[in-house]
C-alpha cells in the first residue's frame, strides 16, 4: 500500500542542514495498523507530512499504491497533533466540510454529518463552535470529519497526546472500532509506548533525529482488542518490554 | 457621547469579556448620567466663556449653534448636504473596501504578484492621498464622483493592507487540511483563507470608515456646491462660527453612526468569535 524507499529529509536553516529523516525503508500493507514510536522531535511528524505529500523528500521517494507521491495525497486522512477544525464553523459544518468540498447537497451532508457526530458521541453539540468544546471533544470532531471523508489511509500524529488517561482509553476504543468498520490502513505516530502496543499490528522504533528505524516488532495480540484489559496480559508485557529495551537507548543517550 | 460609541473603539468590550477591573463597576445608568452631566457642564462653560472670556466671533456659543441647527433642520436645507456627504462616503467606502479586499486577497495568495508590485504599492501608500484631489477633480469633475474617488482611494489602501496581512496570517495547517480533503484552489481561498482573514478585514474596515468620511468632506471642501464639507467651508468663509460648529456637530454624529454600522455588521458575521467568550 505504502512503500517508503531510501527516504531522507533535511531542513535548511541558513546554510546548516538539519536531517530529520535519514535512509528510511518501510512497507505498509493494506488494512495494517502501524505505530511509529520515538523520542519527541525525532522526525516522526516529518514522515507523516511526506506521506501526505505536504513535504517533498530530499532524497528517496514514497510510493502510494504504485504511484510516487508528488503532490498532496488526497487518499489519506490526516489528523494532526493540533486539531485543525475551522474555528468559524460549527461542529456540524466542520464534520460536513469534506462533503461540502465534494459538492454534496446541504440537506444530505447535514444528515450524514449528524449520523457521524452521533457515532463519535458528540450529539447535542452540532451547533457549537470549536472554541466552545473541550480538547477531547475537538479530537472527536476531527475523527468524525476524517470518518466522513472516508479516506482509505489514515495518518495520526500523536492524536491523543493532550488527553487525560481515561479519555485516551475511550478514544482508543472508538478509533479501533471505526478503523475496523471502515477497513482503513493506519499510520500512527506517538511517543506513548502503551498506546502503540495497544493499537498497532506492528510497532517501529525510531532513533533520535535523524530518524531511522531501529527496531521493528510485530504485535500478534488478537483482534478485536479490549483496550482496557489487553495491557494486563503477559503477551502485551513481553512486547512492551522488548520495545522499551530498545527505545530506552534513545533516551539514555540524551542524558549523557 | 454615550457608552456604545466608546465601546466601538475596542475589539472586545470589557462588559462582554466578563472581566471587571475595578472591584465595583459603575452601573450603565450611572455612567450614562455622568457622561450626560459632563457634556452639559462643557456646554455651560462654553456658553459662560463666550462673550466674556473669549470673543463670541471666535467660539460662538451653544445656543447660537443649536439655533442654527434648528433653523437648517426646519427649512430642510441641511438634508441635501447630509445626503450628499453620506452618499459620497458610502460609495467611496464600498468601492474602496471591495477593491482593497480583492487586491489584498489576490496579492496575499500570489507571492509572485505581491513581490512584483510591492515597491509600487509602498510608494503609492506613502503618498498623501489628499494630494490626488486636484487630479480627481480634473478626471471626474466638480460633481460627487471626485469625492467618491478621494474617499475610495483612502479606504482602499487601509483595507488592502489589513486584508493582505490577514491572508498572510492564515494558519497553514488549515490550508493543508483542506487540500488533503480534495479542496480546489478556489475552495481553499473561499472557504478557508477568506473566512480566516475576516477579522483582519474588519479591522481594516473599522480603521477605514472615518477615512471615507474624511475623504468625502475634504473633497467637498476643495471644490463642490453641496455636502457638509462645502457647508463648513462656506460658513467659515462667511465668518459664521456658529455655522462651522453646527456642521462639525453633524459630521461627528455621522461618524459615530457609521462606526456603529460597521461594528454591528461584524457582530453578525463573526458570531463564532463572540459566542464563547
Amino acid at each position: 500500500m505504502i512503500r517508503i524507499e531510501n527516504l531522507s529529509k533535511s531542513f535548511y536553516k541558513g546554510n546548516t542542514a538539519v536531517d530529520a529523516v535519514r535512509d528510511m525503508n518501510l512497507a505498509i500493507a493494506r488494512h495494517e495498523i502501524v505505530a511509529v514510536i520515538g523520542p519527541s522531535g525525532c522526525g516522526k511528524s516529518t514522515l507523516l507530512n511526506m506521506i501526505a505529500g505536504l513535504y517533498t523528500p530530499t532524497r528517496g521517494r514514497i510510493v502510494y499504491k504504485n504511484a510516487p507521491v508528488s503532490d498532496v495525497n488526497t487518499d489519506v486522512g490526516y489528523m494532526t497533533q493540533k486539531d485543525n477544525l475551522l474555528p468559524w464553523r460549527s461542529v456540524r459544518d466542520n464534520v460536513a466540510f469534506p462533503l461540502e468540498l465534494a459538492g454534496v447537497a446541504k440537506v444530505e451532508r447535514s444528515r450524514r454529518a449528524d449520523e457521524v457526530i452521533r457515532h463519535v458521541g458528540l450529539q447535542g453539540f452540532e451547533e457549537r463552535y470549536p472554541n466552545e468544546l473541550s480538547g477531547g471533544m475537538r479530537k472527536r470532531a476531527c475523527l468524525g470529519r476524517m470518518l466522513l471523508y472516508g479516506a482509505e489511509t489514515v495518518l495520526l500524529d500523536e492524536p491523543f497526546a493532550a488527553l487525560d488517561a481515561q479519555l485516551k482509553l475511550a478514544m482508543h476504543d472508538l478509533m479501533l472500532r471505526l478503523v475496523g468498520e471502515n477497513r482503513q490502513t493506519v499510520v500512527l505516530v506517538t511517543h506513548d509506548l502503551m498506546e502503540a502496543v495497544t493499537l498497532a499490528d506492528r510497532v517501529l522504533v525510531c532513533t533520535r533525529r535523524p530518524a531511522t528505524i531501529a527496531l521493528e516488532q510485530r504485535i500478534d495480540l488478537a483482534r478485536p482488542r479490549d483496550v482496557l484489559n489487553v495491557r494486563f496480559t503477559n503477551a502485551f508485557k513481553e512486547h512492551y518490554d522488548a520495545l522499551w529495551d530498545r527505545l530506552r537507548l534513545e533516551y539514555q543517550e540524551d542524558r549523557v | 457621547m454615550s457608552t456604545p460609541e466608546l465601546k466601538a473603539q475596542g475589539a472586545v468590550p470589557a462588559a462582554e469579556t466578563g472581566i471587571s477591573h475595578a472591584p465595583r463597576r459603575t452601573s450603565g445608568v450611572v455612567m450614562a448620567l455622568s457622561q450626560l452631566a459632563l457634556g452639559l457642564a462643557i456646554l455651560l462653560m462654553w456658553q459662560g466663556a463666550s462673550g466674556r472670556l473669549v470673543d463670541n466671533f471666535f467660539i460662538s456659543n451653544p445656543i447660537d449653534v443649536a439655533a442654527r441647527l434648528y433653523h437648517w433642520t426646519a427649512d430642510g436645507s441641511i438634508f441635501m448636504h447630509i445626503v450628499a456627504t453620506v452618499y459620497a462616503t458610502a460609495m467611496g467606502f464600498i468601492i474602496g473596501s471591495v477593491g482593497g479586499a480583492l487586491l489584498g486577497v489576490w496579492l496575499g495568495v500570489s507571492p509572485f504578484a505581491s513581490r512584483l508590485l510591492s515597491p509600487y504599492l509602498n510608494a503609492l501608500n506613502a503618498l498623501p492621498k489628499v494630494a490626488l484631489a486636484p487630479l480627481f477633480v480634473l478626471w471626474f469633475g466638480l460633481g460627487i464622483e471626485s469625492k467618491i474617488a478621494l474617499a475610495a482611494v483612502l479606504v482602499l489602501f487601509l483595507v488592502f493592507l489589513n486584508t493582505f496581512a490577514g491572508v498572510r496570517e492564515v494558519d497553514q495547517d488549515l490550508i493543508d487540511g483542506a487540500r488533503l480533503m480534495r479542496a480546489t484552489r478556489a475552495q481553499v481561498i473561499l472557504k478557508v483563507i477568506i473566512p480566516s482573514a475576516m477579522s483582519w478585514v474588519f479591522t481594516g474596515l473599522k480603521i477605514a470608515m472615518p477615512y471615507a468620511l474624511i475623504g468625502a468632506v475634504l473633497g467637498e471642501m476643495i471644490a463642490a456646491n453641496r455636502g457638509l464639507g462645502y457647508l463648513v467651508q462656506f460658513s467659515g468663509s462667511q465668518f459664521d462660527t456658529a455655522g462651522v460648529f453646527a456642521v462639525l456637530f453633524v459630521i461627528a454624529l455621522l461618524a459615530v453612526a457609521l462606526n456603529y454600522a460597521v461594528d454591528a455588521m461584524q457582530g453578525r458575521i463573526e458570531r463564532w468569535r463572540i459566542v464563547s467568550r
